[in-house]
């Protein structure tokens, strides 16, 4: 899968290559340009190994290059073990997503494009920390797996499931996290990708946090934009 | 959840010049008090929120005690209940009143 | 009854007072100068999670954390404490969107510095998305302040600890100062050991537990440059000692804590547990560390000298 949407995106050629699940390249862009291309695939789960991985061709690059950055997006969880704790992950994934958002305002803005699975600190450390995130029909987010939760919150799965049709604030899925205001649009699989991702580097969002915004047009979260505004103004008042 | 309410006449105001006053958190056999001067001399209000269904009468009784002893007029308390025992209760009330009687905001 | 308290100064109350055991309140009153601490959105204001009735749970009216101004040692800093007995001091719409606030001020004014008290488990559950896209805006929040050159300082030593998005959080911070209850992780042990099994971590070892992830494995390894003893003014005096030690942010900083980073990997990544990490680090009797007083420990973390200081 992961090829075809290589290809779909970049007809004019590219060198991206995935190694044990980090993805990793450069691709020529329609109007002539190059763009750094990063990633995880398989539904790898993010630990210490592949983030260090990803933030070095990442800090390799931005030196050196300029342009746009594409995130590709098929994880597991972040690694859940004795040695990535042990060796510090929270500051591997933090370090992963502050690469991303220094490059994102210094002129390389990031694109992440979730294809498959993500969930928790490896969609925070990738399609999170990226500026636009774009799904793709049939990906799969999820911030907490439904039968996780019914076990900490004491429900069954049918009352859950219940409970989420009438909120997006809980449950799985893409739509849910459109809706939230985390992922920015879902591209069509019926249209070439290479044409949908030029229509969006010609028309790129500012570098600003839109994200509460967002949820609150979408009717998915209605109170974090005000809160934040206003604790804003408040704290502007106070110095 | 449960929604309660009580209202208290008072005979005389809460003393101090703070306007409002929190104590406690929301947590398994805690609770938290929100103590605010917004009320006429005279009065009191109690408004609770409770995860611990079905303790109306034992509510009751711990916050006639407490007006009955501290006399707290002009003070409306908000508690966010998660199923704290009456004694517990009691004395967050008592935080809270003692608190809000300091000077200060 | 508070006629004996009158005596006793705010400095030695701070002393007296265990920052794990203290609400986030109290740390906040005991943190700042005395009564310089100004709320925004304040409990009164009553902005509970819009989400928790659904599940029929109790709110907070602060939702679980106070934001606001204070004042330390007379300089002005923005504060953050989360509440680490309400719902684990979890991420939830409302109790993220304040720090997210709070930071973007921040950003905009650049010079005043934010001290961000962490007690969480990580993102809310019932409201799992909006909270994990608070934390991801708080991550971006914070990097967009130290980019103005804002110091954005962590202090970790509550009794949820800085686990899950929090962990991501704090590895955002320009310093971090841990306590040895204060652990900080991504995965918390129960879900490891649900995950992976008994065998690959088991969460009832508490010894285990504060080795792999507590203040004085972070405090080795680097990822905290100040260990604090577990009280109030301890911590007091780690953000001040921190505030004055933090430089800018930049690539060059990036750069640094790649090379920081990939370096723990070549040393340490075939270590097995933390005592064979200390052990690697030269310390003799490995074994003696987490029964090690607070001040012989701060001294044998200086001389082995790891900090994340200019790399992070």
């Amino acid at each position: 899968m992961l090829d075809e949407i290589i290809a779909s995106l970049f007809p004019d050629g590219h060198d991206v290559r995935c190694d044990k699940g980090v993805i990793h390249g450069s691709a020529t862009l329609r109007s002539g340009g190059r763009m750094l291309v990063l990633g995880i695939a398989d539904r790898t789960a993010l630990g210490v190994d592949e983030a260090i991985r990803l933030s070095g061709h990442l800090l390799d690059s931005i030196g050196r290059d300029s342009g746009a950055i594409l995130v590709l997006v098929d994880s597991d969880s972040q690694r859940m073990s004795k040695r990535d704790e042990l060796l510090g992950l929270n500051e591997f994934l933090a370090h992963l997503a502050k690469a991303l958002i220094h490059a994102d305002i210094n002129g390389h803005p990031t694109i992440g494009l979730l294809y498959g699975h993500s969930a928790a600190g490896a969609l925070l450390a990738t399609g999170l920390a990226t500026r636009v995130l774009i799904g793709l029909p049939g990906a799969d987010p999820a911030v907490m797996d439904l039968p996780s939760m019914a076990k900490v919150t004491k429900l069954s799965m049918e009352a859950l499931q219940e409970k989420a049709k009438s909120t997006p604030v809980f449950a799985p899925g893409l739509s849910n996290l459109a809706q939230m205001g985390a992922v920015h649009m879902t591209w069509s699989n019926a249209a070439s990708l290479a044409d949908q991702l030029e229509a969006l580097l010609a028309d790129m969002p500012t570098a600003q946090d839109r994200r509460d915004a967002f949820g609150k047009e979408r009717g998915g979260r209605l109170k974090a934009a005000e809160i934040a505004e206003r604790v804003r103004d408040l704290a502007l008042q106070v110095r | 959840m449960e929604d309660l309410r009580f209202r208290h006449p008072i005979r005389a105001r809460a003393s101090g010049a703070r306007q409002s006053a929190i104590v406690g958190v929301v947590a398994s056999g805690n609770l938290e008090v929100l103590v605010e001067r917004v009320l006429p001399d005279a009065e009191c209000a109690v408004d609770i929120k409770t995860a611990a269904v079905g303790f109306g009468e034992v509510w009751s009784a711990v916050i006639g005690d407490f007006v009955e002893r501290y006399s707290p007029g002009g003070l409306k308390f908000s508690i966010n209940d998660g199923g704290a025992r009456p004694d517990t209760v009691s004395l967050r009330l008592a935080q809270a009143v003692r608190l809000i009687a300091e000077n200060g905001q | 009854m508070t006629a004996p308290l009158k005596d006793v100064t705010p400095a030695e109350r701070a002393r007296s007072t265990s920052f794990y055991e203290a609400s986030a309140r109290t740390r906040l009153e005991l943190l700042l100068d005395a009564g310089s601490l100004i709320e925004f959105i304040g409990p009164e204001q009553r902005e509970v999670s819009p989400h928790l009735k659904i599940f029929d749970l109790p709110e907070q009216f602060d939702d679980g954390i106070v934001v606001g101004h204070g004042r330390l040692d007379g300089s002005p800093v923005f504060v953050a404490a989360q509440e680490g007995r309400f719902m684990g001091g979890a991420f939830g719409e409302v109790h993220g969107a304040k720090l997210t606030g709070l930071l973007r001020a921040a950003r905009e004014i650049g010079s005043i510095p934010v001290l961000i008290l962490f007690d969480t488990g990580g993102v809310r559950l019932q409201e799992a998305n909006a909270g994990e896209l608070a934390i991801a805006e708080i991550m971006r929040a914070v990097m967009e302040a130290r980019t103005a050159g804002v110091k954005v300082i962590g202090l970790i030593g509550g009794r949820s600890g800085c686990y899950g998005g929090g962990g991501l959080i704090a590895g955002c911070c320009s310093a971090l100062a841990v306590s040895e209850p204060g652990r900080i992780a991504v995965s918390g042990p129960e879900v490891i050991e649900t995950n992976r099994g008994v065998e690959e971590f088991d969460s009832r070892d508490r010894a285990l537990v504060w080795r792999t992830m507590g203040g004085k494995h972070r405090r080795l390894l680097g990822a905290a440059d100040v260990f604090a003893d577990d009280d109030v003014q301890d911590f007091r005096e780690a953000a001040l000692e921190l505030l004055g030690l933090v430089g800018p942010f930049g690539l060059d900083r990036l750069k640094a804590e790649q090379e920081r980073l990939a370096g723990r990997l070549r040393s340490f990544g075939a270590c097995g547990d933390a005592v064979d990490i200390w052990t690697a680090e030269g310390i003799a009797d490995a074994q003696a560390v987490p029964e090690m007083p607070a001040d012989q420990f701060i001294a044998l973390a200086n001389r082995i000298g790891r900090t994340s200081r200019d790399a992070r």
